[in-house]
């Protein structure tokens, strides 16, 4: 590489790692903050909470019904998963390996989902999912969740399928497998990595997606995110602490998901879809 | 394990024909294959030999003409309903599966029982001499291991006709000759049909019970392998079949099949593959073997030497004649470069053609 | 040995459907797109249309009801302006922070662990971080305690429940989001390209400028678009860390309140419907912007 040794560029080098530094210090105090908080006893006016205590936990999880909550969240997300990797990987496969009249609208619309921002289509949404009589039931927050994850899925498996070489799907062809041989015996096997790491990302996106839920689910179909949004929301009712002890509930099912994520892609895929895919196999 | 009992005569394609939007790759193709034929498609790369090949096997559909196993049709069905055996120029081996689940892919989706199955995998891992490595991956294979894997996988279904797509071009030139051979055992062997695509001509006249040369997405002439290279019908397949001296000049005389040209100075005599009477502008095409170097004549043309390499027991030089010609020829002894030499062209083996 | 069968009438064979479909790209494998379109037509594209004729059938009013009572009030129409007042230095900050940052990242080798943490606030999301701002800005937390340390300052700063809050928690999000996207455009580029100029004696900045800007001119202007998209649509840290009521109160809050408080769902359509237009509308300036910017550096091409 090419090395910059000037004062100037090195002081501009050194500006830029300490705005990083900062960041990074920011956001790490600031989860560390609601860790703390969530172990302490009474914290006002220090630097540190007076004592530690784990009684938060066992508050929250009755307070906020958090073993509902959770098994609630979890059947969603299991059931989102599920149905946009069916949906995503079948879409995937056609687009990579068929050009077809009105190839570019149908990206297109696979597209959109993922650009426009969820409350947007999220109110538009949830109206009709209430007048057709699915609003705030578990499948009117399912369908709702998959409105982004299938076009996510999509994005991410073309690339995957695009890298295998179609002359093995051609053998499989020609040897005797129909579609749907051809996908059981030859291509699940070879996309597994592929699918798999999709399939963690929408697992993800899907525990952490706010405004969709919020907008459609019901009081027996909340998820962990939007029970949090009500607790913070009606802070003051409850102790903070107690709050914070659920938000760390919250971080640990995000983040364990997150870390499996990341050993399959790299983080600024989570990001930027589709792009630079790394060639798993 | 023969292939010879599967009833059918005859495999024939009937104007088949494949349009990429406005270019035509294959240009009503017609053609047909006996029984126990072992035929080549061979012709320079975008030729159509291996879209006609994709068309034969259902992975292209073709966009006119028919393909038949005697009275039925096929080209209408689906790839895996064809039931034929395909063998790929880069192998295309199921990279997730054994050897042996490789070739027994088609029995398995063909619903055959288990113990039949692996009969007839141990058999066809047999034939090919890969006795022993059916349990591993194909990664873990050689190149040539890879090909017997793939031609294995191709015949253990005992189908109807084996397609070869280049199937050697990805082996090295030792590997590529022990293959041949092989491939034409096989073969021989099972009894079996098949097409072979190729753009070696090599290949194709050695393995081929007959060849058939493509060019432009049309079949340019058909031929057992000592007609095409003894006789090629045009210039091109000619040039295809080794012909590389190509001397352009004026038919003086006709005798038979016999015509006569005129080229600067010397006067070329060869056999006429095409219509030609005197006055006519005809091109005399010749082999390296047949241009030798020797005394000056009448029927010599006079070039200037520009390479010579020793190719053991003899030589191979190329030459430039005074209108700018390049010719390649053999000699017994060595020439320097920059020396005038008069070459002749064995009359015997030379062919006309009209220019 | 008759070969070549005569070429005699051009007998032409009916092609089946299936397969004259199959030459233009439609075979089974293609149909295969079909569940998946057909979903997004119902659950995407239909509500959308079903949203945008539903804010032209206003409760009161003629056809433009909801949208002359959106621009005549200014409790509705400052809601845009508060938003964009949001959103756009939150985007021009993380991408004018991005691009430095993501060009020195790029040449670290282990850039994994840093990426990871900065994926953190993605992944875990508005509310999360709204809940975690609200401790660590609060006027108890450590942000104002640290700076009150070091004698910056003598009382805590306000920082929640304000602009300010909602602007640290965009900031927390959409810095990352917006890095993240920008590195994977530089990581696309050439590093030989760079090294190219640098051999012709360009300095830092005039490769900066000269070959680096214009590669990633396109890049940028998407991440523009995305990371403006995604504050523009900012909701939770608006409600729980801002004030939703004066101050705070994005567009998205109007939306919400008109469907589920008000139960006008013509409204919330409505007010939809201008959320999406608004940022279309930025989004298409940016893009045209950047296509003037990309025709201006490739004719000035002389260096």
């Amino acid at each position: 590489m090419i090395r910059d040794t000037t004062i100037a560029a090195k002081l501009w080098i050194t500006a830029v790692w300490v705005l990083v530094g900062f960041f990074v210090l920011n956001l790490l105090a600031m989860i560390t903050t609601v860790i703390f908080s969530s172990f302490a006893t009474r914290w006002l006016g220090t630097w540190l909470p007076a004592g530690w205590t784990t009684k938060w936990y066992f508050t929250a999880w009755t307070e906020f019904q958090l073993g509902d909550v959770l098994l609630v969240t979890f059947q969603i997300v299991f059931a989102v998963v599920a149905l946009s990797g069916i949906l995503g990987v079948t879409a995937a496969y056609a687009l990579a390996r068929r050009d077809f009249p009105g190839k570019k609208l149908v990206m297109l619309l696979f597209l959109l989902p993922l650009l426009v921002p969820p409350i947007t289509f999220g109110i538009p949404l949830a109206t009709v999912l209430y007048q057709a009589g699915v609003g705030g039931t578990f499948w009117g927050v399912v369908l709702a969740n998959l409105v982004p994850t299938v076009p996510f899925v999509i994005l991410v498996m073309i690339p995957f399928i695009e890298q295998i070489d179609p002359k093995i799907e051609a053998a499989a062809r020609v040897f005797g497998a129909g579609t749907f041989q051809l996908f059981i015996h030859v291509l699940l096997p070879m996309l597994l990595p592929g699918i798999l790491a999709a399939l963690l990302l929408v697992l993800v996106r899907t525990v952490a997606m706010f405004e969709l839920t919020f907008l459609t689910a019901g009081p027996t179909s909340q998820t962990l995110v939007v029970a949090l949004y009500y607790s913070v929301f009606a802070s003051g009712v409850r102790a903070v602490q107690s709050i914070d002890a659920m938000a760390v509930v919250y971080m640990i099912t995000t983040l364990v998901w997150l870390l499996i994520a990341l050993r399959f892609v790299n983080p600024t895929q989570i990001v930027a879809r589709a792009k630079h895919q790394q060639t798993a196999a | 394990m023969l292939l010879a009992s599967s009833p059918f005569r005859e495999i024939r394609l009937d104007q088949m024909s494949r349009a990429f939007g406005a270019h035509n790759a294959l240009k009503s193709v017609s053609l047909s294959i006996r029984k126990g034929e072992f035929i080549a498609l061979l012709g320079p790369s975008g030729c159509g030999k291996s879209t006609a090949l994709n068309c034969i096997a259902g992975l292209l559909a073709t966009t006119g003409g028919g393909i038949f196993i005697d009275d039925k049709r096929i080209d209408t069905l689906k790839p895996e309903d064809r039931g034929f055996g395909m063998v790929f120029q880069n192998y295309a081996l199921f990279p997730h599966m054994t050897v042996r689940q490789n070739i027994g892919f088609g029995l398995k989706m063909r619903k055959v029982a288990k113990a039949e199955i692996d009969k007839r995998v141990e058999e066809a891992l047999n034939l090919v001499r890969l006795q022993g490595q059916g349990h591993k991956l194909p990664g873990q294979l050689s190149g040539g291991q890879q090909q017997r894997v793939a031609i294995a996988r191709a015949i253990v279904i005992e189908p109807p006709l084996v397609l070869m797509d280049e199937p050697l071009s990805n082996l090295d030139a030792k590997l590529r000759l022990e293959m041949r051979a092989e491939i034409r055992r096989i073969h021989n062997q099972l009894g079996a049909t098949t097409i072979y695509v190729t753009h070696d001509q090599d290949e194709a006249l050695s393995l081929a019970d007959r060849v058939v040369v493509l060019r432009d997405g049309e079949i340019r002439q058909v031929g057992v392998p000592s007609d095409l290279y003894e006789r090629p019908d045009h210039l091109d397949v000619a040039e295809f079949m080794g012909y590389r001296n190509r001397l352009t000049g004026k038919v003086v005389a006709k005798e038979g099949d016999r015509a006569t040209v005129t080229v600067g100075n010397a006067t070329l005599t060869g056999t006429a593959r095409s219509s030609l009477k005197p006055g006519d502008t005809a091109v005399i095409a010749a082999r390296a073997d047949d241009v030798v170097a020797g005394e000056k004549s009448a029927q010599t043309v006079e070039a200037v030497v520009e390479t010579i390499e020793y190719r053991g027991r003899e030589f191979v030089g190329t030459a430039r004649t005074a209108g700018g010609l390049e010719l390649v020829f053999h000699a017994g002894q060595t020439a320097e470069l920059g020396s005038s030499i008069w070459l002749s062209v064995d009359p015997a083996r030379a062919l006309a053609f009209a220019a | 040995m008759a070969s070549i069968t005569a070429s005699s009438s051009p007998s032409e064979y009916r092609l089946p459907l299936r397969q004259r479909l199959a030459v233009r790209g439609i075979d089974g494998v293609t149909l295969l797109v079909l569940p998946a379109f057909l979903f997004l037509l119902a659950v995407f594209v239909y509500p959308f249309i079903y949203g945008l004729v539903l804010s032209f059938t206003p409760k009161e009013g003629g056809l433009f009801g909801n949208y002359q009572k959106f621009f005549s009030d200014p409790f509705l129409y400052d809601t845009i302006l508060t938003t964009l007042w949001l959103a756009v230095p939150v985007t021009i900050i993380s991408i004018a922070i991005a691009i430095p940052v993501a060009l020195r990242v790029r040449l670290l080798k282990h850039q994994r662990l840093l990426t990871t943490i900065l994926v953190l606030p993605v992944t875990l999301g508005t509310v999360l971080v709204a809940e975690g701002l609200l401790n660590y800005l609060g006027p108890q937390g450590w942000f104002s305690r640290t700076l009150i340390q070091f004698g910056m300052i003598d009382r805590p700063l306000k920082l929640t429940n304000n602009y300010w809050g909602v602007f640290a928690s965009l900031i927390i999000t959409g810095f990352p989001f917006t890095f993240l996207l920008t590195l994977s455009y530089v990581s696309g580029i050439d590093p030989a390209l760079e090294q190219a100029a640098a051999t012709h004696g360009a300095s830092s900045w005039q490769r900066f400028r000269h070959v680096m800007l214009p590669l990633l001119v396109p890049g940028l202007a998407i991440a523009f678009c995305l990371s403006f998209v995604q504050a523009f649509a900012v909701f939770p840290s608006a409600v729980l860390l801002g004030a939703p009521a004066g101050p705070t109160r994005v567009i998205s809050i109007a939306a919400y309140q008109a469907a589920f408080e008000q139960y006008d769902y013509s409204m919330a359509s409505a007010i939809a419907m201008i959320m999406a237009a608004v940022q279309l509308l930025i989004v298409v300036a940016i893009l045209v912007i950047r296509n003037m910017f990309y025709r201006g550096s490739t004719a000035g091409g002389k260096g």
